[in-house]
């Protein structure tokens, strides 16, 4: 099964997230409230040692799996969609304390509550998907 | 062992996410978790109410399989590696809680007056998790991506429309604590 590497990924991924506090409420909350490093640090060290490594595979020095130069998605453009939608989701990030990988890693904590906030993200999912072609970009 | 029974410090948590994001990269995709959200809205059927929906799923096997670990990973974060949730919360977050009418606030990862009981046993609870899911799945997919795929692959990368996006995450964050959070409690 090929996908199996995905599956060890996202339980490493989860184990992370769940060590360093990244899944917890009062983290994220002490984040937006800007009294403490904690996520800053978290998030900043991830975003350098990321853009290290988008450089390694920018000039080829890491390859993929299969041998093939790695190339990052260009993310989908736009001003309004781009800055609202993330507005959008602060606003439930910070109420929730949950944003979209921990949703899924708080089943393993809360079971029903982080239930219903994936029912939720599938609602969300699902209106936008009914109405996006009326939306501004 | 004492080491990852532990919490670890947040200068662990950085570079272990970066090697989670090179290792989904080496396995040949783009790291990011919130396209999940659509591709089982179409696993349910979501396809027969709008085309936005008429993908291939099996595309995105592997990123269901991540979703399957993270599944997995919490519950084994949190039933054998996590002994004790008390969280080393600044004094002055404590008392704002408290007088916002929080109890056992940093004891453990999630406060009961979001996560406990009442989020099934009140409307009121009921709504605040519904309603955060809701922003958080039609937010991340009008902005094209979550925390992993706009502020940790889309900033590394340098690619503008994440710098925006992650403006925006923190507009919303910023409302959340200051405004909405003070108001629903």
């Amino acid at each position: 099964m090929k996908n199996i590497k995905f599956l060890i990924l996202g339980i490493f991924f989860a184990i992370v997230l769940s060590k360093v506090q990244a899944i917890s409420w009062y983290r994220f909350y002490e984040m937006f409230k800007f009294k403490s490093f904690h996520m800053f640090g978290i998030i900043g060290g991830a975003v350098v040692i990321s853009a290290i490594f988008m450089q390694l595979f920018k000039y080829g020095k890491i390859k993929d799996i299969n041998g093939n130069k790695i190339v990052p998605k260009p993310k989908k453009k736009g001003f309004i969609n781009t800055i609202f939608g993330g507005t959008l989701f602060g606003l439930g990030w910070g109420i929730s304390g949950a944003c979209a990988a921990p949703v899924f890693v708080i089943l393993g904590f809360e079971l029903i509550p982080a239930l219903i906030l994936l029912v939720g993200a599938l609602l969300g999912a699902f209106f936008y998907g009914l109405i996006s072609k009326k939306l501004p970009n | 062992m004492d080491f990852i029974l532990q919490p670890w410090p947040w200068f662990v948590g950085g570079p272990l996410i970066a090697i989670s994001l090179l290792l989904y990269f080496y396995f040949g995709q783009n790291f990011g978790a919130s396209t999940n959200f659509e591709t089982m809205c179409t696993i349910l059927g979501a396809d027969k109410f709008s085309d936005y929906f008429n993908k291939d799923w099996k595309d995105q096997a592997y990123a269901l399989m991540f979703v399957v670990g993270l599944i997995i990973g919490g519950f084994i974060a949190a039933y054998y590696l996590i002994p004790n949730q008390s969280i080393d919360l600044n004094p002055t977050t404590v008392e704002e809680l408290k007088n916002l009418g929080f109890s056992n606030v940093g004891n453990q990862y999630f406060p009961d007056e979001i996560f406990g009981e009442s989020a099934y046993s009140s409307l009121k609870g009921f709504l605040i998790l519904i309603v955060s899911g809701i922003l958080i799945g039609f937010g991340t997919r009008y902005a094209g991506g979550c925390t992993s795929g706009h502020a940790i692959t889309g900033l590394s990368s340098l690619q503008l429309p994440s710098l925006l996006a992650v403006i925006g995450f923190f507009i919303g964050g910023i409302i959340a604590t200051w405004v909405i959070i003070p108001v629903l409690f």
